[in-house]
């Protein structure tokens, strides 16, 4: 530790910290560009001048290391005009275009012009002009504005892990880009128009949309995979405008995933706004009075079963299997993609070594899965562990790209048990088991040798559990957590579908097949989206989607997390708890709950495991024991997802997303004149 | 929505690898750094590849597909390459002329009148100005920096060759020679001993007291 003296304030810090987190320490705020936190150090811009005692000149903070003893000066003469005198270079070629600059009250160029720069120029030359470039459908590039801090040039290479964008030519003729024009090709691209300082690089879909003063902010919780990124949804006159990720340190630190950042288009598109009923075999619009009636006719009597979808919070998921219950059914399922979980205890589906658990893994087998596509941000993490040297990562699957080097173990199940090899004299090692993994017929065989992979590795103690399954969206952990399973004497999915019951209610179920449903099955779809599933039922009733209700979601890591509605739902749509509520009473099987916080209390008296909110997960691992297992197959894996972009109803009903399928999927090939 | 860069006017090869005598080279080069420290080679395998080029399509340019090729011969990202390639003038990311008239303008050069060289340049190389290419494709001319060798200014360099003492009438002759194949000796062309002062050496000729 250092002891350092900033204006006369004493702070200690490690040794090795730099100035600017020292100055940082004793709350003093330092003006940055090319600084980030979680990037390395490039100290080129210099506005994040000091003055240091004895030091002959003002140095750069954010690149100094601090030294016992210092005494640090943050806001003297010398240093102001220090600062200015950088702004006034940063503003030589900086063109004044703030009026039409999207990142116009909320740039840091423009704020730190506030504070250090000069009310005119005194500079008469031409500016420098640079060519926009095409780096893709989600990022708009006004190059002009650049102040060539790094920061995205960073990133692309240190936390993206796909080095793409660069600096070419020099002096006055250098540019940031990636010199071949193309879209770039990380799934994390978003995250550039966060850490750009300026309005060089800003979204595309938000152009000219909005400017941030006007828009009314909700915090919540990212639902398009399963890693639970901390969102925040920005919302003006009903309607979301954008998504943008919040820090949280223990899951996706200030990370957020293409997909989850801009699929929002989606919300608008394809919406279910009022219910319909089928009369004379088509869909008719019906008010909600004529849609409850029909369900009573259609269910009343028969045999039920529920599935749902991947996306929907816990609350509905409770909401619906009471209902059942009441009615004497516990035909329920939420695995759509027949995943063989096995729920008796939840370590035998969880990420149990937590996000932030792969910081202390040294050796990794993935078996199934591309977390690359699976889980963007997770995969920035293991990267970042692998940055810092001392791990090594294996894979049991199909051979992909994860922006870090991997060796293949091998392609089917039967290799799982050898790869104890590679992970022996790991001290953490980790199992990373792909929920495509399991949706096979010798699923459970696969989670059996993927537990007993970890067992024999040594990764199931009481510090450390290291087995982690790695789930595919926000609603699947929640609703295995609530036991959204057939229940005692229950059908599970693929019995419901094959004539197992009578009526089914399919809760945002829009992940499979709707031809498997026999043609005389009475259905009722409950969610946000028309897809394939709404057009075969008989009932529709209009739901919420993430952004429109106030719900509880749980992560891979099992991770309970709470989303806040931003927005109404569109037209007659309801939030689906209450929809529930109000069926039960049609069909005369009464919820006892008709408020959120009385349904929340019954369900977490039921489930106490919702009470620990934003915790992590449990830590080691105190009982060995298998799952069931079976007999292993002899197929290959196979990904569950080819295109990260459209994989459930609200990113199939995005634009934004429709143009990256075919911009990614189908590259063109190079321009002859490029 | 994807304008072809500024930088990309010109037609790429449809294809690049190192031959023979390029891999012989790089093998050296890379021999010396130590393992995963390969990137270290990027500027002289740069080079050859302009070599390369030279030898083989009388422009000693560096393709794009060329740097893509050091990138994986390397190792190494190719927008990393992309970044050295351009940085330095001294590789040529457009194909040049068969001979490269890199003309010195900087104070020493100027003062001893390299605006004749540079007037000789464009009259006897049918050139319009710096950058610029001969309809013939024999010339191409670029303006350099101080190229260390200010003693016997003004400098013409051309491709590798230093040609030392030019006025407008020598540097005519120089673009006539090569025109006609011939690849004068380089060096002074006034006879100068290396920096010594013109017409011979004026101190320890041995007749000091
Ligand atoms: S584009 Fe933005 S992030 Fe990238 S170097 Fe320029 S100012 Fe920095
Ligand atoms: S923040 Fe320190 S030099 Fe840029
Ligand atoms: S100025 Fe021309 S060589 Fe030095």
């Amino acid at each position: 530790m250092a002891k350092v003296t900033i204006d006369g304030i004493e702070v200690e810090v490690p040794n090795g910290a730099s100035v600017l987190q020292a100055c940082e320490a004793a709350g003093k705020e330092i003006p940055r560009f090319c600084y980030h936190e979680r990037l390395s150090v490039a100290g080129n811009c210099r506005m994040c001048l000091v003055e240091v005692e004895k030091a002959p000149k003002p140095i750069a903070s954010c690149a100094y290391p601090v030294a016992d003893g210092m005494k640090v000066f943050t806001d003297t003469p010398v240093v102001r005009n220090a600062r200015r005198g950088v702004m006034e270079f940063l503003l030589i070629n900086h063109p004044l275009d703030c009026p039409i600059c999207d990142q116009g009250g909320e740039c840091d160029l423009q704020d730190q012009a506030v504070s250090y720069g000069k009310d005119g120029s005194r500079y008469r030359e031409e500016k420098r002009s640079v060519k926009d470039k095409y780096v893709g459908p989600l990022i708009k590039t006004i190059m002009n504005r650049c102040i060539h801090c790094t920061r995205c040039i960073r990133f692309s290479a240190e936390v993206a892990g796909t080095p793409e964008m660069g600096a070419t030519n020099r002096g006055e003729s250098m540019e940031v880009g990636t010199y071949i024009e193309k879209a770039l090709t990380s799934e994390l691209s978003g995250n550039l128009i966060d850490l750009c300082p300026v309005g060089a690089l800003t979204s595309r879909p938000y152009a000219f949309v909005s400017r941030p003063w006007e828009l009314r902010k909700t915090d919540s919780v990212d639902v398009l995979d399963a890693t639970g990124a901390a969102i925040r949804v920005d919302v003006r006159g009903g309607e979301v405008l954008r998504i943008l990720p919040r820090n949280n340190d223990d899951v996706n630190e200030e990370w957020l995933g293409d997909r989850s950042r801009f699929a929002f288009d989606g919300l608008k598109r394809k919406r279910l706004d009022r219910p319909w009923v089928r009369r004379d075999g088509k869909l008719a619009p019906a008010s909600w009075a004529e849609a409850f009636g029909a369900i009573v006719q259609g269910v009343r009597g028969k045999t039920i079963g529920a599935i749902a979808g991947d996306t929907v919070e816990v609350e509905s998921l409770f909401a619906l299997k009471a209902m059942l219950a009441a009615m004497g059914s516990t035909n329920l399922d939420c695995r759509q993609d027949g995943a063989k979980i096995d729920t008796s205890r939840p370590d035998y589906y969880l990420f149990n070594s937590g996000i932030a658990g792969i910081d202390k893994a040294d050796a990794i087998v993935v078996i199934g899965s591309n977390p690359r596509v699976e889980a963007p941000v997770i995969n920035a993490r293991i990267r970042k562990r692998w940055a810092l040297g001392g791990l090594r990562v294996g894979m049991i699957g199909p051979e992909v790209d994860l922006t870090y080097p991997t060796t293949r173990l091998g392609a089917g199940p039967g290799e799982i048990a050898r790869a104890a090899e590679f992970l022996s004299g790991a001290k953490n090692p980790m199992i990373l088991l792909g929920r495509g993994a399991l949706a096979r017929v010798d699923g459970a065989a696969v989670l059996a040798a993927a537990w007993d992979l970890a067992k024999a590795s040594g990764a199931l103690r009481e510090d450390w559990h290291g087995f982690n399954v790695l789930h595919q969206f926000g609603g699947q952990v929640g609703a295995l957590d609530l036991g959204f399973v057939p229940g005692q004497g229950g059908l599970d999915m693929a019995a419901m579908l094959a004539g197992g019951v009578e009526a089914l209610w399919l809760l945002g179920a829009d992940g499979f097949d709707a031809a498997r449903i026999p043609a005389d099955t009475f259905v009722v779809y409950q969610g946000h989206h028309g897809e394939a599933a709404a057009a075969r039922a008989d009932v529709i009733l209009p739901g919420a989607a993430y952004t429109e209700k106030d719900g509880t979601w749980v992560n891979t890591e099992g991770r309970v997390q709470r989303g806040r509605m931003a927005v109404t739902p569109p037209g007659e749509a309801r939030e689906d708890w209450r929809v529930i509520r109000a069926a039960s009473q049609f069909l005369g099987v009464t919820l006892p709950f008709d408020t959120l916080d009385a349904l929340r209390a019954e369900m977490t008296a039921a489930h106490p495991v919702f009470g620990r909110i934003d915790q992590g997960p449990l830590p080691g691992c105190t009982d060995d024991a298998s799952p069931a297992g079976g007999v292993l197959g002899g197929a290959s894996f196979e990904l569950p997802i080819q295109n990260y972009w459209q994989v459930d109803p609200i990113t199939r009903a995005s634009a934004t997303m429709a143009e990256c399928a075919s911009v990614y999927l189908n590259p063109q090939p190079l321009l002859a004149a490029e | 929505m994807s304008a072809p860069h500024d930088h990309h006017e010109h037609v790429e090869p449809a294809s690049f690898a190192f031959d023979a005598d390029s891999e012989a080279q790089i093998a050296k080069i890379v021999a010396r750094y130590p393992e995963g420290r390969q990137a270290s080679a990027v500027i002289p395998a740069l080079y050859i590849a302009q070599k390369q080029m030279g030898r083989l399509t009388g422009s000693a340019w560096v393709p794009r597909i060329a740097m893509d090729a050091v990138a994986a011969r390397l190792g190494m990202a190719p927008i990393r390459v992309y970044e050295v390639a351009t940085f330095y003038f001294m590789f040529n990311t457009k194909p040049i002329g068969k001979f490269h008239l890199q003309v010195c303008g900087t104070t020493p050069c100027w003062l001893r009148g390299s605006d004749d060289v540079l007037r000789a340049c464009k009259d006897a190389g049918h050139l319009k100005g710096y950058g610029d290419t001969s309809p013939d494709g024999l010339f191409t001319m670029t303006e350099v920096e101080c190229l260390g060798g200010c003693v016997n200014a003004p400098i013409l360099q051309v491709d590798d060759d230093y040609y030392e003492d030019m006025d407008y009438e020598s540097t005519v002759k120089l673009l006539e020679a090569l025109k006609r194949g011939e690849r004068p000796k380089p060096g002074s062309v006034i006879g100068r001993q290396t920096s010594a002062p013109e017409g011979g050496p004026m101190v320890l000729t041995g007749s000091e007291e």
